[in-house]
């Protein structure tokens, strides 16, 4: 990254014993909406904290625009968060949550009254101006929550599990809300969540975090189509691993075959030895389904096939996950949309053919 | 429901009304010492007797209107030196663990298992010229001179603080340990920097603990009368020890009841204040 508006050096933190975040290097371009996903416990939050400064780093810095912010206290930062729990002031009308931070910059009444406006209008929050955290929704007070920590146009926004205590649908609209903002107002977002359709749908860039370290930063595609480890593959939607033996290794390929006997061609760019283990992901989605062939007839067809009986299926509306369970006791997970069969979803106890490309097959790092 | 309604007219309203009726009456030097409640005339006809000089005497005499001054001088005297003390304290005892918040508040409250009359006493016997905290001073050559606290208006100061400080500290601690820390964050963030942070939010938001505090500590100072009657000296006369005096040295039970109602009266109209705006800080949480 040429100029990032954020950079952690080596910051890490431990509590009593637990490391909560190993030591990690992290950069943040200017204009980013930059998710940080993790299961809960992964030290996400804790980074967060270490950001906004309400906990210090062990070791470390944090830089902002090239200047060192890891020994400013939290009201000195150049940043805003908006809170998990949103900390609204109860004592406080929404309109006063929102000035709080404009009241503290000094400004004019009547530039506070005017900037306080906007948010609220930004925000559709002009009906519930002058009422009081506790009587508002669920859904109002995230955006007060939001619109307050929008309010002293932060350079960059933390968020902590912003949409977390919203219900599904609500959640979807405010996606696009937030979206809309970033872009609107050109802040720069860190976004903490463990919802990876969140983190997926939302960010520019995201990184995966599990146990205080990033496991592998990216764009969402990157990450989901191409995750470097079993783990990331693993926390991101549904994946086949399996877990193989090298053959033969090429340039551009690479041949290798599991302990039930099945081959398998996928491409890599990197030089595997000879009897190394590989473990390959394989997103169900990329696993065609057809009607159980001979291998050779397969074979015409596609380098990477197998077949199986169908053991289980779960509808989920626009698509089905279907479990299929080969002789040798390997279960695949496919996911076939409703379009592509409508000759017929397969029913549990029929014999199905599956195929795949080998560009479909992700070798990972570990 | 009916059972509660009479229990309480009986308990609460029953003794009220005969401090009334005696207010309402003139001293006699007979048995009981004050004029009946009905008089009969020359006929033989009955009527109600109520003579109000008592209560003039109250607004006329400046020996009342003096203690008035010298108890709502000492009851907010004490008010506030308890607010000042038991407000970091409570802070402290809120911010600290679980297990030692209980710790702290179990010490808090430990003084109440003696009776209060012991405790003052053994304040007489530290502050004494001859006592503990005299001696300790001369000793160390802080002092030269026994110290002549005992018997003075700081001494009474001392003993309504010590007396006191814990109804003020209980509330304002449950009102402090019911702040969400990640409002101070939030404030913080926000661009305070500590002590507009507490201004800003901590304080308003444990308003309603100071005020019930201030209640449970100005109400009951207002006409105390063991601590002034021990540790203060001749010269002053506060509320309670006008009131005693007319009792039982006087023998002016109406003037005593009297003083007693007005006494009960302005308590009453501090409750009800404290109640209006305890409502309306209440509109939010």
């Amino acid at each position: 990254m040429s100029d990032p508006l954020l950079e952690l050096r080596g910051i890490s933190k431990h509590f009593a014993g637990h490391m909560a975040v190993a030591p990690l290097d992290l950069g943040i371009a200017r204009g980013e909406l930059f998710c940080l996903l993790g299961a809960s416990g992964c030290g996400k939050s804790t980074l967060l904290r270490v950001l906004a400064g309400f906990e210090a780093p062990d070791t470390g810095r944090i830089l902002f625009e090239g200047r060192d912010i890891t020994e400013d206290p939290p009201h000195l930062r150049p940043l805003n968060m908006m809170f998990q729990s949103y900390a609204l002031f109860p004592h406080l009308r929404v309109r006063d949550n929102i000035a709080f931070g404009l009241k503290q910059a000094r400004l004019a009444r009547e530039e506070i009254n005017r900037q306080v406006a906007g948010m609220l209008s930004l925000l559709q929050l002009e009906d519930c101006a002058d009422r009081y955290p506790r009587q508002i929704s669920g859904g109002q007070r995230q955006r007060v929550a939001l619109a307050r920590a929008l309010a002293r146009r932060p350079p960059l926004l933390l968020l902590d599990e912003p949409l977390g205590a919203l219900d599904r649908k609500l959640r979807e609209n405010t996606r696009e809300e937030l979206r809309r903002l970033q872009a609107e107002l050109g802040t720069t977002f860190i976004l903490v969540t463990h919802d990876q359709e969140e983190a997926l749908s939302l960010a520019t860039r995201m990184a995966v975090m599990s146990q205080g370290r990033l496991l592998q930063v990216g764009s969402p595609h990157e990450i989901y189509a191409r995750p470097i480890r079993r783990e990331v593959a693993e926390f991101l939607g549904r994946v086949n691993l399996i877990d193989t033996v090298v053959d033969r290794c090429d340039q551009r390929h690479v041949h290798c075959s599991t302990a039930d006997t099945l081959t398998l061609f996928a491409c890599s760019s990197k030089l595997h030895a000879r009897g190394a283990a590989l473990c390959l992901a394989l997103r169900p989605e990329q696993i065609r389904l057809g009607p159980p062939g001979t291998p050779d007839d397969a074979r015409n067809h596609a380098p990477n096939h197998d077949s199986g009986t169908v053991t289980g299926v779960s509808y989920l509306g626009h698509l089905s996950v279907l479990e299929v369970r080969t002789g040798s006791g390997r279960v695949w997970r496919v996911q076939v949309s409703d379009s592509a069969t409508a000759g017929g979803m397969p029913a549990a106890g029929d014999r199905v053919g599956l195929s795949w490309d080998a560009e479909a097959l992700v070798v990972l790092d570990a | 429901m009916l059972l509660c309604w009479s229990w309480t007219l009986g308990l609460l309203l029953l003794p009220l009304v005969i401090v009334l009726r005696i207010s309402l009456a003139e001293p006699r030097l007979a048995q009981p010492p004050y004029s009946p409640l009905w008089r009969t005339d020359v006929e033989g006809a009955a009527s109600l007797d109520l003579r109000w000089d008592s209560y003039r005497l109250l607004l006329e005499d400046p020996v009342y209107a003096q203690a008035w001054w010298d108890s709502l001088g000492l009851a907010g005297g004490t008010a506030l030196l308890c607010l000042l003390l038991a407000y970091p304290m409570a802070w402290a005892i809120a911010a600290s663990s679980p297990g030692r918040r209980r710790t702290l508040l179990l010490l808090v409250m430990l003084p109440f298992w003696t009776s209060l009359l012991l405790r003052i006493y053994a304040w007489m016997g530290l502050l004494a010229p001859q006592g503990m905290l005299s001696q300790a001073l001369i000793w160390s050559g802080l002092r030269d001179l026994p110290l002549t606290l005992l018997h003075s208006p700081p001494a009474v100061f001392i003993g309504m603080v010590y007396a006191y400080l814990p109804f003020m500290l209980l509330p304002i601690h449950a009102s402090l340990e019911k702040l969400d820390a990640q409002l101070l964050e939030a404030a913080a963030d926000l661009g305070c920097p500590p002590w507009l942070a507490f201004l800003r939010v901590a304080l308003p938001l444990s308003l309603p603990g100071v005020m019930a505090g201030t209640v449970l500590v100005f109400v009951p100072a207002l006409g105390e009368f063991v601590i002034p009657d021990l540790l203060g000296g001749p010269g002053t006369l506060l509320l309670g020890q006008v009131l005693w005096n007319e009792f039982f040295v006087n023998r002016a039970w109406p003037i005593a009841a009297a003083l007693a109602l007005t006494l009960l009266g302005s308590m009453g109209l501090v409750l009800a204040s404290h109640q209006i705006l305890q409502r309306r800080l209440g509109q939010h949480t």
